[in-house]
């Protein structure tokens, strides 16, 4: 079966969709996620959504649900680099992620989540 | 096959084509509405001798009913050009429609010399008239259809225009909205700005909202929606150019702006999007 691999780097964990999201596989990333979150006490996460061209309400809601979830977790979580036609489609469905982080590209989503994580430690 | 009734209509013509022509274009260049200054005369006697010579075969069909049929489309396209090219010159569609029915006197005097029969003349009148008024009403319609195509593109252009996305400094965007957001607006500019985003990738954009003569629930709603879909791509978003009239409608249409930064001008905007910008980018980039 495909998995999103989910990649640790420090204390942040770096989630890359490289496939089409269906509702199954978007289950499984939040469970992994969740465990992984714990397992190496990660302070942050980074999902790279860049190459996800085709969103639906469920896979919206899931990326939103993943965020609330690592916040309770004490993770901070940062989506970078939303397509053009995928922001539009989820602003369209009523879908404006409000609690969710967002950064144009990888580079900034680290710097951003550094940022958060001394903000945190301050 | 050719009907008794409009017999003499052709007759007419091919018998006394040049005197119908001479006579034709005589009240053309004599009537009110002869347009010297959009149109020279060597191309009106052209287009009236034109018309003529493919109105003669068109009438010996002897089909007056409808123009549907096969023998009136040479008529009708030479009268589709003609008012194609009236309506890029300037002409009112009156003019235009003129230019058939001007041709009804020059029949009809004509008519009235060969027949004697007061009926069978009231009969060839009527046939006449039916052909020439439909004539004329074809093109009247493809006059207004040059003009809606005009209109069409023009909308287009302007709808395109309108929408410019600039880089005002490394990082910042500007994003001046002028005229009424409909929802096809909305999306264009929602599209070009999102683009732009990541093209530059600027962390901040500036709305401008100075252009926009009214704001009602309807475009804040545009609005928003505009920055929501910037903030998901990462770029934080500034409105800018609230004229007071304004900021009085967006209270007391209940329409909530307080997630996001709004300030008056965009000179404002412009400082407080500078700070945001050297705050947050690391340096050397």
């Amino acid at each position: 079966m495909e998995k999103i691999p989910i990649l640790r780097m420090g204390k942040f964990l770096l989630v890359t969709i490289q496939v089409d999201m269906h509702d199954r596989l978007a289950l499984q990333l939040q469970e992994d996620l969740t465990e992984r979150i714990v397992a190496v006490r990660a302070r942050g996460v980074l999902m790279d959504i860049s190459s996800l061209e085709v969103v639906d309400s469920f896979i919206g809601r899931m990326i939103s649900n993943i965020a609330a979830m690592a916040s309770v977790l004490d993770a901070q979580t940062v989506v970078v680099g939303m397509q053009p036609a995928v922001a539009i489609t989820l602003v369209e469905l009523g879908l404006s992620l409000e609690g969710v982080r967002t950064a144009l590209n990888v580079e900034r989503g680290m710097a951003l989540l550094n940022e958060l994580v001394a903000a945190e430690l301050r | 096959m050719p009907s008794a009734a409009g017999q003499t209509v052709r007759t007419v013509l091919v018998k006394y084509e040049k005197e119908v022509l001479a006579e034709w274009i005589r009240l053309q260049l004599a009537a009110t509405t002869l347009r010297g200054d959009l149109m020279k005369e060597n191309e009106l006697r052209e287009q009236s001798r034109d018309l003529l010579s493919l109105l003669r075969p068109a009438l010996e069909s002897g089909r007056f009913e409808s123009l549907e049929s096969s023998d009136w489309t040479q008529v009708k396209e030479f009268l589709a050009g003609v008012s194609r090219t009236r309506g890029q010159q300037g002409f009112a569609p009156t003019e235009t429609a003129t230019f058939v029915l001007s041709l009804k006197q020059p029949i009809f005097d004509r008519l009235r010399n060969e027949i004697k029969d007061a009926q069978a003349l009231a009969d060839e009148l009527w046939v006449a008239t039916v052909v020439l008024d439909r004539l004329a009403l074809f093109t009247t319609e493809q006059f207004l259809k040059t003009r809606e195509t005009v209109i069409q593109s023009q909308q287009r252009e302007l709808l395109e225009l309108s929408t410019p996305v600039v880089e005002l400094w490394e990082s910042i965007l500007a994003l001046p909205l002028i005229g009424t957001l409909d929802s096809e607006r909305t999306q264009v500019v929602m599209e070009s700005l999102l683009q732009k985003i990541v093209e530059t990738g600027a962390a901040i954009a500036i709305i401008d909202i100075t252009g926009v003569p009214t704001v009602d629930t309807l475009v804040a709603q545009h609005l928003l929606k505009t920055v929501a879909a910037a903030r998901l791509m990462g770029a934080d978003c500034i409105i800018s150019g609230i004229r007071p009239q304004i900021a009085q409608t967006i209270v007391h249409l209940g329409v909530d702006l307080s997630e996001v930064t709004t300030k008056a001008s965009l000179a404002d905007a412009f400082m407080i999007a500078m700070r945001r910008v050297q705050a947050k980018l690391p340096t050397g980039t």
